[in-house]
């Protein structure tokens, strides 16, 4: 969920009322948001870096709202505003234009060369005209442009935007694609020219653009654009030129979006409340390789024509068409009754992308409605409960194995290759693991194929305990399998173990006898269960023996090898058991 | 238990003095060790209250073992004068005594031997007198008798720094007489036993008291896991509500389940490498019912069922991606579709398992965790259904304030309907974690010392039983 942080007097006076903290967490909260946080630039730093470094920062009052992850237009300060006007009703929805040049003049143009197949051949672009800003304005705009960069663009990898002062620059533009030797410009913020290769050494040890640097960084092929006069309007998405930066007194602002229109929809849209006619953006030509010529922004609206019932239905309230309209009116989406039975028509504004099904519309209803009037109610669905056998099993074994005095340990499912092949003196290619193909550290390099391990970690972990230690632990390690749709499969284990200045090979052996007793299962060669001798290399040589039943093998048990003990950090002899419950179901 | 002859004997002794005795005049009195007298003390005080006692120090002289020598058989320079006889005794002769050279020197000081060095046949030591007083061993037998007193402290210090006398603290009793003050002890017995059961002789008997301030002994016992008891309640509470658990045994899956049959767009955040466990062998998942794949792709790429669709490119190789499983919706997404197709009977479902995140660690997050999920499946139902029900599950977890605590919601359409359920059917579901409730119900603040191998052993011995709703 993606946190806005807006000042709480801007956001106030936006509103054209004063809240105490308590009403404007009430008022989030009805149109489904949350005031996170209250606080302010000094408290983050002070927070952070500690008292002395906060010295000075501004203590102007912060509001940190939640906002859903899908809900773009409230990423800034000015979606924000508009969207609780909407609601509260003080304002009405606006409607988004695109208008042509004022002065009759042609619109800017943007070319797209066939060498951007290699990298995103696909761009949209529009200007916002005769702009006020100011430095709140600004700083609004820089800031949803990150914040849209993080979210919607998913770090810069789906989409790039920049936005440029149209006024240094002249189009028509062109978006090509060049090696990285051939591009050479003056970033943003450096005093000299750069070629892009050496930019992207520059950046390497940039805290904020390093990031983004592995997008394009393999590419025989970087993406540039230009003006007619050579100037470098960017290299998405990595970084600007400086030449056309954006400072507060410009007049117009050029916006480029690699990629998505929605996104370009999303900044013209809420930023265009500045212009001078307000909510209009200026069309842009572009024209693809292929010689198509779009024009953007799209600024699209769509109409959904829903039932008043299936609103009441699958919320489950009881109101009229009219009134329903009226609640989704109040959420940006316009409704009116269309006079046919109780359907009722939407439309959908280029601001709400995420409305993609009349779900969302019903989901935007129960909003304005509010979820607190809703009245609950228990569902008459009938179902008798069972058990998944497995689990049940477990949960009874567990209860008898604590009963016959073994304490139960809870370990990762995860752990280090070293944990179940070197450590066990196996060879990992023996185990048949299941391997993590992307672990941050060894810890998770693959999926446990036996809960001993675990159960000796745990031990080593809790040395200073009294001895002698009796653990157990009943759950699943997971095992290649070919028969199954993802080539793995679980299995459910029994795995015990006991620590202590002896053996105690008889105390394990007791307690398989005490479980195949709570299984119902007798020692019988054939038709019950039994041990016999065995070799395993985690075992003591002559120490270890095979556990059978019903003449299927299910286990082991025996000492374990003094190298397996030392390799765990132990110190003490120890004896375990470990044996597949499945068979038992 | 000191004998009881003992025990009266001191009783007896304090009987006659008024006001009480030390303990130590009571061993010189009965003319036996302190050390006995003070068990015997001890004794007596288990009986109750019939002496009562004060302890105090004191400070007393004591011969050294060189000291108890002296006393016996003289100073080192009296033997050493007595060795000798009228005629004189040759020097290197009376340095081998075992007195020899402290006795010589110490003799020589009192001038109570002379030495002719000149004498033929080697040096000589005469007697200077006909008689000595051999007053360090008159002192130290004074010591011995306990008189001590009436020796001058000047004198004292002089023997302690010749290692004969030492001052050592002695701890004792003041005893007087307790409240059941008698001169005779009846043994008290400290537990029942089956003879005195068979004989009737516990009647006649007194027994000790208990100290009810201890503890007990500690049950030789095991013990279950803390967050394994809450998962346990946690399951009873789903069955009381009727629901069926789910088969979550599968904790490798593939992105299809995982995501992208849950409408799960494939550039979502969630199916990045730095947020799920992505699996290397095996990598692929290799078999999907046919016709559900298709239906997948087309929603997703091209909407339908009245969705718009994310009008992305959706791969099949994306999908096919195997991978820790990140929530255990995929299971109930696996459960939902076997359920479209029989026909439709109404479900409700649950699961508590463990589930995957490649997440930045810290005190309140781990790679893995357990999920419960709740899932109702039926025709027509409604967000005040999903409350209501909501309502019933956190009343019985005895939780007021819910909200916080997970997630909860209506399954889109573009979910239920490719799997084929029938266009009126609801399904409503929340989540948890299992850790965070049991993390506040035991308070526990780091995650570390509940779950892994880390956890700590006294933790779970000591943690009691869950009740959820108290």
């Amino acid at each position: 969920m993606p946190t806005v942080s807006v000042k709480r007097d801007l956001l106030f006076e936006a509103l054209g009322q004063k809240y105490t903290d308590e009403e404007f967490d009430e008022l989030c909260f009805e149109f489904g948001l949350e005031l996170d946080e209250i606080t302010s630039e000094k408290d983050i730093i002070s927070r952070e870096q500690g008292d002395e470094k906060a010295e000075g920062a501004s203590d102007v009052v912060l509001y940190k709202i939640d906002v859903p992850a899908n809900r773009y237009d409230l990423l800034c300060l000015e979606g924000l505003v508009r969207g609780l006007q909407v609601f509260k009703e003080k304002l009405e929805a606006p409607r988004y234009k695109r208008v042509s040049p004022a002065d009759g003049g042609e619109p800017q143009r943007l070319v797209i060369t066939d060498e951007t197949a290699s990298v995103r051949p696909h761009a949209v672009a529009a200007v916002l005209h005769d702009v006020t800003f100011t430095q709140e304005r600004y700083e609004s705009f820089i800031e949803l442009q990150e914040k849209l960069h993080q979210n919607i663009c998913r770090k810069r990898t789906l989409v790039a935007i920049g936005t440029h002062d149209l006024d240094t620059i002249s189009g028509p533009f062109t978006y090509t694609a060049k090696p990285p030797g051939d591009i050479r410009f003056k970033p943003l913020n450096q005093s000299k020219e750069y070629t892009a290769t050496e930019l992207m050494s520059l950046y390497k040890t940039d805290g904020h653009l390093r990031h983004y640097l592995h997008i394009i960084e393999n590419e025989p092929l970087y993406p540039i654009i230009y003006d007619s006069n050579g100037i470098v309007l960017s290299m998405p998405p990595i970084i600007n030129g400086d030449n056309c930066s954006m400072l507060l007194n410009l007049k117009s602002v050029f916006c480029v979006c690699l990629q998505a229109k929605t996104t370009l929809d999303m900044v013209v849209t809420m930023f265009s409340e500045y212009c001078e006619e307000p909510f209009t953006v200026e069309e842009a030509e572009v024209v693809y390789p292929d010689g198509r010529l779009c024009v953007y922004p799209e600024l699209a609206y769509r109409t959904e024509t829903l039932s008043g019932d299936f609103i009441n239905k699958r919320v489950g309230i009881n109101e009229s068409a009219e009134s329903i309209a009226q609640l989704l009116t109040r959420m940006c989406l316009r409704s009116e009754v269309s006079g046919e039975g109780d359907l009722i028509q939407v439309e959908i504004p280029p601001t709400r992308a995420d409305v993609i099904h009349a779900c969302d519309i019903m989901e935007d209803a129960a909003i304005a409605y509010g979820f607190n009037n809703i009245v609950r109610s228990t569902p008459r669905t009938y179902t008798v409960a069972n058990q998944l056998p497995l689990n049940k099993l477990t949960e009874l074994l567990r209860q008898d194995l604590a009963a016959a005095g073994f304490t139960e340990a809870l370990t990762f499912a995860l752990c280090s290759e070293e944990d179940i092949a070197d450590k066990l003196r196996k060879n990992i290619a023996e185990t048949r693991a299941v391997h993590i193909s992307n672990p941050k550290t060894a810890e998770f390099q693959v999926a446990r194929t036996c809960l001993l391990p675990g159960l000796l970690k745990t031990l080593a972990a809790n040395r200073k305990m009294p001895l002698p230690l009796k653990l157990f632990e009943i759950s699943d390690v997971v095992l290649k399998d070919e028969t199954k749709d993802v080539g793995a499969r679980n299995n459910r284990r029994l795995c015990a173990v006991y620590y202590n200045k002896s053996p105690g090979f008889e105390v394990i052996h007791g307690l398989l006898d005490r479980v195949m007793q709570l299984l119902d299962v007798k020692p019988d060669r054939n038709q019950g269960y039994h041990i016999q001798a065995a070799e395993d290399s985690t075992f003591f040589p002559g120490r270890c023996a095979e556990i059978f039943s019903c003449g299927k093998s299910i286990g082991h048990l025996g000492v374990l090898h003094p190298d397996v003990i030392s390799r765990f950090e132990l110190t003490m002899p120890c004896s375990a058991i470990d044996i597949d419950i499945e068979p038992f179901l | 238990m000191a004998d009881t002859g003992l025990l009266e004997s001191l009783l007896r002794l304090l009987e006659k003095v008024d006001g009480g005795t030390d303990s130590q005049d009571v061993a010189a009195d009965l003319g036996v060790d302190h050390q006995v007298i003070v068990g015997a003390v001890k004794s007596l005080q288990a009986l109750g209250e019939v002496i009562s006692t004060e302890q105090k120090s004191s400070k007393h002289w004591e011969l050294t073992g060189e000291g108890r020598e002296i006393a016996e058989q003289g100073s080192h320079e009296a033997r050493v004068f007595n060795a000798i006889p009228d005629e004189g005794l040759p020097q290197n002769e009376l340095m081998k005594m075992p007195s020899g050279k402290v006795g010589f020197s110490k003799a020589m000081s009192n001038k109570w031997i002379r030495l002719d060095k000149a004498h033929e046949g080697g040096p000589r030591v005469f007697k200077t007198v006909e008689t000595i007083e051999d007053t360090v061993r008159d002192k130290l037998q004074l010591v011995q008798k306990g008189q001590s007193a009436k020796l001058e402290d000047k004198e004292k210090n002089e023997l302690k720094k010749r290692k004969l006398l030492s001052e050592v603290t002695v701890k004792s009793y003041w005893i007087t007489k307790g409240s059941s003050f008698s001169t005779t002890i009846t043994k008290q017995e400290t537990e029942l036993t089956p003879e005195m059961i068979a004989s009737g002789s516990w009647k006649e008997k007194n027994f000790k008291p208990y100290n009810f301030e201890a503890m007990g002994v500690a049950p030789d016992c095991g013990h279950l896991h803390p967050l394994m008891k809450v998962r346990t309640q946690f399951r009873q509470i789903f069955l009381e509500m009727g629901f069926t658990e789910m088969p979550t045994n599968n904790f490798i899956e593939s992105s299809f389940w995982n995501f992208d049959s849950l409408f799960q767009p494939q550039q979502h955040p969630a199916r990045d490498q730095h947020d799920t466990f992505f699996i290397s062998d095996p990598a692929l998942a290799h078999e999907f019912p046919q016709d559900y794949m298709e239906r997948v792709k087309k929603v997703h790429s091209e909407g339908g069922y009245g969705s718009q669709g994310y009008k992305y490119d959706w791969k099949i190789e994306e999908a096919q991606k195997n991978l820790l499983r990140t929530h255990t919706t995929a299971v109930s997404a696996r459960m939902l579709y076997k359920l479209a197709q029989q026909k439709f009977t109404p479900v409700k479902y649950f699961s508590i398992d463990r589930v995957f995140r490649n997440e930045t660690l810290d005190a309140t997050h781990l790679a893995e965790f357990h999920q419960i999920e709740g899932v109702v499946a039926d025709y027509g139902l409604t967000l005040g259904n999903l409350m209501g029900v909501l309502h019933q599950f956190f009343t019985k977890l005895g939780l007021k304030k819910w909200v916080e605590v997970g997630n909860s919601g209506v399954f889109r359409p573009e979910m239920l309907l490719p799997m084929g359920l029938p266009e009126g059917v609801s399904v409503i579901a929340w989540g948890l974690s299992l850790e965070r409730p049991t993390m506040i119900k035991y308070g526990i603040n780091n995650i570390r010392e509940l779950v892994g191998h880390k956890v700590n052993l006294q933790m779970v011995y000591d943690s009691p039983i869950c009740r959820l709703d108290s």
